[in-house]
């Protein structure tokens, strides 16, 4: 399928993933109003709960924004008809993206180097379909590999033309904190893009500035103190009920952060609030505890309450690859049940319990892609995580399900990682390290991997 | 009667043969590889001599029946027949015996024998002939039901069924092994039993053994008519209804013809009554059958499909990776427990049973003259992993002999080299030591490139005393098309 709405220079580079469904997306975007009445009557059926969501005013901007967020880094995606990787599957897009706004959702989070680089073209297909003032686009300053003025401005100007719109709502330094202060001040100082970024709030293309962060809480502190300079209308942050007071590696207790930006009173934009997922796929004891709480709720429903009980959390992202997600997303903010006292008690034990098990903090944001080298890495993280959260992990061969464990482990690790792309070939180059937001040691942790498995193939363990 | 208990053994011998060669699990292997060390080729390259003495006795008391329940190539000729008589009930007709034929190739078969020439002899052996038409075409075939049946297990969450790589091991191999079965499905399509009774070698001394059997099938010139009825049905033409006698050295004692005569007048047992064994020598034109099709085969082996290298660093996606080259070996790589690459040669039959058993697509048939489709080792697509014996627990014919996993690790086949160019360490100036982390054997350490630099990358440094060639490195090495450390082989083996 060939994109032919799109200026051939910004092709170039990125031909090997592509867009399908374009063609169609001309002609569900004249349908649309037929499509939201559709929606609008399976929303009766699939939703038993009444109510409308929740919503927060923004208290710089006064801005109101849907306490859902909708996170576009993890769109569908299809096999290429050509066999080369994947094509994002602009239908199911559009049909997300109109199920949202139907449903209330008004804020799209996207970046230029999300789904390949392909994600800002096909959230701007799938929003223009809809009137501009329903909704708050934000995007971000990928700026990671050059960090040049010309290429910032470079990128900044492309996410226009990608999201087909003259202003931008939100607009973020993407993951400050990420390789420290050397890499803020050579990414936005050094090179005068804050203050270009500065004049462009100021001329009207950037309605609110901010930032993202991960990483080491001095940078978090040195930016943040910038607020009497730049006025932060806004800044992302990981939150939920696991990094509240047991943030992994060297990132920051959520708490903090927080309370940091209350203290400005600056709205929090929440990311990560189900850890990749992590927070919704559990190890059923937690599971059965969380259910036994709120048989009705969905897992993940605790995880997202946690996020947007506090009241200066514009809105929390969540980046809902699969309808049911959304669905079940809507339905726990539509309104939102603000956690009791005894609520987060109950999660900061179950944190706590969620800490035994030894997964790798991987959220699966595949910043670390593509290893020069082939290793698929999140899917060897989750591979791992899954069988620890499935008890496949054996401890020794003296285990009692030791024989099925082993089999589990091995015959599902061929199956959701090539043989070629697999921990084994690793070669602990650390190239992928700088780009985790989640500070995980990759190389360490796959070689520690790789030498579990050597134990299974053995049965020397 | 008899014909029934032939055919109920000779149906459950093939099958577990062929089992062999499609089961890559291993679990066949256990209670059943004895199955391929009962064969007459493996029995003899192995100097098996109770199974020889088994086989020889066999055939002196009983005939031939090797040929008809033991031999898979024997059995798999009948079923081919077995299609052919559903169109026409009995197709056949007496012709003498092309005894020149015979007995030249017998010869031949010797000299390459005792020559060492181990591609004539895997030519020619019915065991390895069907080994490879098995490993070849069957087991192609298995692989791919079974990884729809994974792909299937996969979708409900189960871990019966894992998928398996299917490739073309060698193309010489696979001709080979297409020409063999073309001659043998024509020649049994048309004349039952030609190829056992004019080409086979093992045929040809289990012929000349079969005329002093004690039992054998014998007519009783009193009753019968010489309808002819059982020389019709005789896949192997030698009964000479006229004269009233038969060719032991061709007839496989498939028992057919008794259940055909409705006279009851061929009885399979000891007393003779009018019988004189015959071994004429006529010429029937059958050697011009080697029409052969050269099938035009595209290669099989799928080009990897990959994704393109990018400018701007994005996120997600996957890295191509370029396939890996097989490197020029000085010396070719033979399995632990071949002791050397001369006795290696001297006993493998080229049944290709390692080839099919190997789990790590280590194993695959060579493609030199003098060795072809006897297997060697090359690490492209695994290595020799330290836990697996498959091959040596396999092998009927002592190529390889059994090795236990102790054994293994210090059995040196060869030795690792080191090629600086290909090394990313230098090429692509980082850090990598997938290498020395992969050694069983601790024979790879890192030193530094530059010694005098305390932040300097490291370079691997291979203590050949105590590599063993598995291969692990070579396998695991970054460097595509060709590693960086691949292994030569060693022409006798040692242990450290």
């Amino acid at each position: 399928m060939k994109e032919k709405q799109e200026k051939p220079s910004s092709m170039n580079r990125r031909d090997f993933l592509k867009i399908v469904g374009i063609s169609a997306a001309t002609s569900t975007g004249i349908l649309y109003g037929c499509n939201t009445k559709t929606e609008e009557k399976t929303n009766h059926i699939t939703t038993q709960k009444e109510g409308s969501m929740t919503y927060r005013v923004s208290p710089i901007s006064n801005d109101k924004v849907s306490l859902l967020g909708y996170g576009c880094m993890r769109w569908p995606t299809l096999p290429s008809p050509d066999g080369n990787g994947n094509v994002i599957d602009q239908d199911a897009v559009n049909n997300l993206v109109d199920y949202a706004i139907a449903h209330g959702v008004n804020y799209f989070d996207t970046s230029p180097v999300y789904v390949q680089g392909w994600s800002e073209k096909s959230t701007g297909i799938a929003l223009k379909r809809h009137p501009r003032n329903k909704y708050f686009i934000a995007t971000k300053l990928s700026n990671f590999s050059n960090w040049t003025k010309e290429n910032s401005i470079a990128m900044y100007k492309q996410s226009f033309k990608d999201l087909q719109t003259d202003y931008i709502d939100y607009y973020l330094l993407h993951s400050i904190g990420n390789g420290g202060m050397k890499t803020f001040k050579a990414r936005y100082i050094d090179n005068g893009m804050l203050d270009y970024l500065i004049e462009e709030r100021k001329a009207g293309h950037i309605r609110n500035l901010g930032f993202s962060f991960h990483g080491t809480v001095d940078v978090f502190d040195y930016v943040l103190g910038l607020d009497d300079y730049v006025h932060w209308d806004f800044v992302q942050i990981q939150l939920n009920y696991v990094d509240w007071l047991h943030a992994s590696g060297n990132n920051v207790n959520a708490e903090y952060l927080y309370t940091e930006l209350a203290k400005r009173n600056i709205p929090a934009i929440i990311m990560e609030p189900l850890l990749g997922g992590r927070l919704s796929n559990v190890p059923t004891h937690i599971m059965t505890r969380l259910k036994q709480r709120r048989p009705e709720d969905s897992v993940a429903s605790w995880a997202f309450r946690f996020a947007g009980s506090p009241e200066l959390v514009l809105t929390v992202l969540s980046g809902m690859t699969y309808k049911e997600h959304l669905i079940d997303n809507v339905k726990t903010y539509s309104p939102l049940i603000p956690l009791t006292d005894e609520d987060k008690a109950f999660l900061e034990e179950t944190a706590q319990l969620m800490l035994k098990y030894p997964t790798v903090p991987c959220n699966d944001c595949q910043y670390c892609m593509p290893c020069p080298y082939g290793i698929d890495i999140p899917s060897i993280l989750l591979h791992y995580n899954k069988c620890v959260n499935e008890g496949n992990i054996p401890k020794s061969s003296q285990d009692k399900n030791y024989r099925e464990a082993r089999r589990a482990f091995l015959v599902s690790y061929n199956r959701d990682v090539e043989r070629l792309r697999q921990a084994d070939h690793c070669t602990g180059c650390e190239q992928c390290n700088p780009h985790c937001p989640q500070s995980i040691n990759i190389p360490k942790e796959l070689h520690r991997i790789d030498a579990f498995i050597e134990q299974l193939k053995q049965e020397t363990l | 009667m008899l014909r029934k208990i032939r055919l109920t053994l000779a149906i459950v011998c093939f099958t577990l043969v062929t089992l062999l060669f499609l089961d890559f699990t291993g679990s066949i292997h256990h209670g059943f590889s004895w199955l391929a060390k009962i064969q007459f080729m493996p029995a003899i390259l192995a100097l098996n001599v109770g199974i020889i003495i088994f086989l020889v006795l066999l055939t002196l008391l009983f005939g031939r029946v090797y040929c008809s329940i033991i031999c898979p190539l024997g059995v798999f000729q009948d079923i081919i027949a077995a299609f052919r008589k559903r169109k026409k009930r009995n197709p056949y007709t007496y012709s003498p015996a092309i005894s020149w034929l015979r007995y030249t190739i017998l010869v031949l078969f010797i000299v390459a024998c005792v020559a060492g020439i181990g591609s004539f002899v895997a030519l020619l052996s019915p065991y390895s002939s069907y080994g490879r038409i098995a490993s070849n075409f069957f087991a192609p075939v298995y692989q791919s039901i079974n990884n729809l049946l994974a792909l299937l297990s996969e979708h409900v969450n189960s871990y019966t069924f894992y998928s398996t790589d299917v490739w073309l091991k060698s193309l010489p191999t696979f001709i080979i092994a297409l020409i063999t079965l073309i001659i043998i499905v024509v020649l049994a399509w048309k004349n039952g039993r030609t190829y056992c009774n004019t080409i086979c070698p093992v045929g040809t001394v289990l012929g000349f053994l079969s005329r002093f059997s004690l039992f054998k099938i014998r007519i009783d010139t009193k009753k019968c008519i010489s309808c002819n009825l059982c020389a019709k049905r005789c896949k192997s033409a030698c009964i000479d209804v006229k004269n009233h006698t038969i060719d032991y050295s061709r007839c496989v004692t498939c028992m057919d013809c008794i259940d055909n005569c409705h006279q009851d007048a061929i009885h399979f047992g000891t007393t003779s009554s009018n019988t004189k064994s015959q071994a004429k020598a006529s010429s029937p034109d059958i050697t011009d059958q080697s029409k052969r099709s050269f099938l035009s085969i595209s290669a099989l082996l799928a080009t990897s499909s990959l994704l393109q290298a990018q400018e701007k660093k994005v996120d997600g996606g996957l890295a191509k990776i370029e396939k890996k080259q097989k490197p020029e070996r000085q010396t070719p790589i033979v399995p632990p427990g071949a002791e050397s690459s001369r006795n290696f040669a001297q006993h493998c039959t080229g049944c290709q049973l390692c080839v099919s058993v190997c789990p790590n697509q280590v194993l695959r048939p060579s493609a030199n003259i003098w060795k072809l489709m006897q297997p060697e080792m090359s690490y492209e697509y695994g290595y020799c992993r330290p836990e697996c014996t498959n091959c040596s627990e396999v092998c009927p014919t002592g190529a390889i002999r059994l090795i236990d996993r102790a054994q293994k690790s210090s059995i040196q086949i060869g030795h690792a080299v080191w090629i600086k160019k290909n090394c990313i360490v230098i090429r692509d100036e980082v850090e990598c030591n997938n290498c020395e982390r992969h050694c069983p054997t601790h024979a790879i350490e890192m030193v530094p490139l530059h010694p005098e630099d305390k932040n300097s990358h490291k370079i691997p440094a291979i203590n050949t005393e105590r590599c063993i060639g598995c291969g692990a490195c070579e396998n695991l090495c970054p460097a595509r098309p060709f590693s960086a450390i691949y292994v030569e082989g060693h022409e006798v083996h040692r242990y450290i």
